[in-house]
């Protein structure tokens, strides 16, 4: 289930081309190609949207100073995962202090809650409150997760890429990349049993036997 | 938990990803006719998989494109 499009090496190869000839349409190409995982890669490292697209926009910016130094000894998407996970490792490391919680009103000097954006509430509230609901519980789960699982997760099971390409972007072997896999499956259904799993769960008990969670992964 | 079982729980990830070799796959299997925390737990990752690939794609927002776009000096495509 790979979401990004795969034109094997012979569209690749045109593409890379393009880009090295400055042509603007190959650029808008590989943004509209690659800009929805760079995305959701940022998104889970920052657990934030405002430092997921200005990760988004350093990848590209990155990219498209650096593409006449591409030598096609990887593919041009392994080769942009790797810019977009290093920017968002750098913006991780450059971080301070919190940056603001979404879920902290925003108050006037009255104290009265300033609305954020006014829109229509089309479709069905009640609907999308429980899709958003378990999108929260979702990232919420990743976000716990130690930062070398998170990538791998996401790059696996979000985007679909294969355990070969998820190697190369985080440079890691296989059986690594496979292990972490593992481990950060395990950690998020442990997450998820807290909302999922009725007061009886059998597996509450069984999982206490597991190893526990992120000792072996900060040992890889 | 049985030791068996945390022995196994190593290959759980293959098996879910179908990566298995046969013989290892149809030793799971027998494993979990017999073993209701292995089934529960086979049962729960696989659903855990399930809602991050249904459900944990975000969709870049239609602004953030724009200002990429915007950034990147380049028009953007319909």
């Amino acid at each position: 289930m790979n979401r990004t499009t795969d034109n094997g090496p012979s569209g690749e190869a045109a593409l890379v081309a393009g880009l090295k000839k400055g042509d603007p349409a190959a650029f808008t190409e590989l943004v509209e190609r690659y800009s929805e995982t760079i995305y959701n890669l940022a998104l889970r490292m920052t657990n934030n949207p405002q430092e997921a697209e200005e990760v988004l926009q350093d990848t590209f910016i990155s990219a498209f100073r650096a593409v006449n130094r591409f030598e096609g000894r990887s593919r041009l998407s392994t080769w942009l995962y790797r810019i977009a996970y290093n920017a968002a490792l750098m913006r991780l490391r450059r971080r301070e202090l919190p940056t603001e919680s979404l879920d902290e009103p925003l108050l006037s000097e009255e104290g009265e809650p300033l609305p954020r954006q006014l829109a229509d509430w089309t479709g069905d509230p009640g609907r999308k409150l429980l899709e958003h609901e378990l999108r929260d519980v979702l990232a919420e789960a990743v976000a716990g997760l130690p930062e070398g699982l998170r990538a791998v997760f996401v790059l696996r099971d979000i985007e679909g890429l294969s355990t070969a390409e998820t190697a190369a972007v985080l440079d890691l072997t296989e059986t690594n990349v496979k292990v972490r896999l593992h481990r950060a499956r395990l950690a998020l259904r442990e997450r998820l049993n807290a909302y999922f799993a009725g007061p009886g769960d059998a597996l509450a008990g069984a999982v206490q036997d597991l190893p526990q969670r992120g000792s072996y992964a900060d040992r890889l | 938990m049985p030791i068996d079982c945390k022995e196994r729980l190593g290959v759980l990830s293959d098996y879910l990803n179908g990566e298995l070799d046969d013989a290892l796959c149809r030793e799971i299997e027998l494993h979990l006719v017999e073993c209701g925390d292995c089934r529960i737990l086979v049962d729960t990752l696989q659903q855990t998989i399930t809602l991050y690939r249904t459900h944990g794609h975000e969709t870049l927002p239609p602004d953030a494109r724009e200002r990429l776009y915007a950034v990147l000096k380049l028009p953007a495509p319909h």
